[in-house]
């Protein structure tokens, strides 16, 4: 092999960065699956578990901008029960916690929402 | 049929991924045994077509220069286009890896009435194929969030970075926009100039469509068909691939098979194809080496070994013959007793 002095220590450095992933994670298992705390008493939400869980950014952006682009602050009637377009108002009364249960998968998985950037998060 | 037939092989691959996935313990297969497979498969070809790169003798100092070389004092050397010391020779290497030199230097010649011939600079190419590549890295780097953790501040700064437009929710990222703009150029140009398209062969399509194909899969799951791709779970299984104790926690949606057994096809494919350019821009001859064959004298490596062989010597192996021959030689034969 010619150059050998070069190539293998370069062919070396590519491995290791591609590897990253295992030395960095290496040993320990890393941090827990989020186990967000649930609310203990309400039992619906303004979707299906399943769905909210995985449409909520959306729906809460579509209200965004009903309620402060549009005026529209009419409320959401699911199952005959009113929910106001609001996250603090409506979504944290359940919710109580911002760190046991949005910052839960929110930390795990490296998403950083803006609504904070606006609303003042709960003292906690 | 140069680009159909890798269109139906990309739609062949994500159709297999949809359909067998829906079996049970496929999952497995999918989610753990393939990725395991590719990452071999890349790592390992990888390897072996540098080393079989790095066998391959170069019997001539055979660099491309487009520029003045070194000379006299007085002439002004161009010292990235004819580099001739290693420095030079980095330098020149740092902005084709990095810039895309070659492709900034492209031009476009053209034929009009007369005949006249002319040439124009044409940045497309390079404009494309350089938002093509960085939006790749970029994505690489952004989906280490779910292979590392806790998330390293430099992976959170270039998500910070990509979604810095804060369009929707969840977050529109820049080079989603960009990536498919410039593979969709890249593809364009195949089809459209009549050059490119007689040239371009079935093995230039495939990874156009396959990469196309890992994105749209990407875009789908993350900002319209949301439903069951758990996140958590996704990055349960991503770390679990990493620190060798893979779970599959729950169900996830089909479309993350889809898109996971494309980037695996990628993976398997990319030692064997010309996506190798990767690691063969590092080891191009005409790119790496200097232009100093006045300067240094550069050995064939497969050049015979041939001793000097003097006519003295000569004359020593062979006087008695010559004697016999009546050939004159400057040194008589020993007198005999």
């Amino acid at each position: 092999m010619y150059d050998s002095g070069k190539i293998i220590p370069g062919l070396i450095i590519f491995v290791l960065f591609i590897t990253i992933p295992i030395w960095y994670n290496r040993g320990g298992a890393g941090t827990e699956p989020p186990k967000p705390v649930l609310p203990k008493d309400a039992k619906t939400c303004v979707l299906p578990a399943a769905e909210i869980r995985a449409e909520h950014m959306k729906l809460l952006n579509v209200w965004r901008d009903e309620v402060l682009r549009d005026g529209q602050r009419a409320a959401v009637t699911v199952d005959g029960k009113e929910y106001p377009k609001s996250l603090m108002l409506n979504c944290m009364k359940c919710h109580t916690s911002k760190k046991q249960f949005c910052d839960t998968c929110h930390t795990y998985a490296s998403v950083r929402p803006y609504c904070w950037d606006c609303h003042l998060a709960p003292v906690e | 049929m140069k680009y159909a037939f890798p269109l139906a092989a990309v739609i062949a691959l994500v159709l297999c991924a949809l359909i067998l996935v829906q079996i049970p313990g496929m999952q497995y297969l999918f989610g753990v045994v393939i990725p395991y497979l590719a990452m071999a498969l890349f790592l390992g070809g990888f390897c072996y077509r540098v080393i079989h790169w790095g066998k391959s003798p170069v019997p001539f100092k055979i660099p491309t220069t487009c520029g003045q070389g070194y000379s006299l004092p007085w002439i002004k050397h161009d010292k990235l286009e004819a580099p001739v010391n290693a420095a030079q020779v980095v330098a020149r290497m740092f902005l084709e890896i990095v810039f895309f030199r070659s492709l900034w230097r492209n031009t476009k010649a053209t034929v009009y009435a007369g005949p006249k011939l002319t040439y124009e600079s044409s940045k497309w190419l390079w404009l494309f194929g350089i938002m093509f590549h960085y939006s790749f890295l970029v994505i690489v780097i952004r989906h280490m969030r779910l292979f590392l953790d806790p998330v390293p501040g430099l992976v959170a700064f270039v998500e910070i970075g990509d979604s810095l437009l804060q369009i929707g929710a969840p977050a529109m990222y820049m080079t989603d926009v960009t990536i498919v703009l410039a593979l969709l150029f890249l593809f364009a140009r195949r089809l459209t100039n009549p050059q490119v398209r007689y040239i371009s062969l079935m093995n230039d399509y495939f990874p156009l469509f396959l990469i196309l194909g890992i994105v749209a899969t990407g875009i789908l799951m993350r900002f319209f068909l949301r439903a069951d791709v758990d996140i958590n779970a996704i990055k349960q299984l991503a770390v679990g691939l990493v620190t060798f104790s893979p779970t599959i926690v729950t169900e996830i949606s089909p479309l993350f098979y889809a898109h996971l057994f494309l980037v695996c096809t990628l993976l398997a494919y990319f030692p064997f194809s010309k996506l190798m350019h990767m690691g063969g821009v590092f080891l191009s001859p005409t790119r790496n080496l200097a232009n100093d064959s006045r300067m240094k004298r550069h050995i064939n490596p497969w050049n015979p070994e041939i001793k000097p062989h003097s006519y003295a010597s000569y004359e020593d192996e062979f006087r008695e013959d010559m004697v016999e021959q009546g050939i004159p030689v400057e040194k008589e034969l020993p007198s005999q007793g």
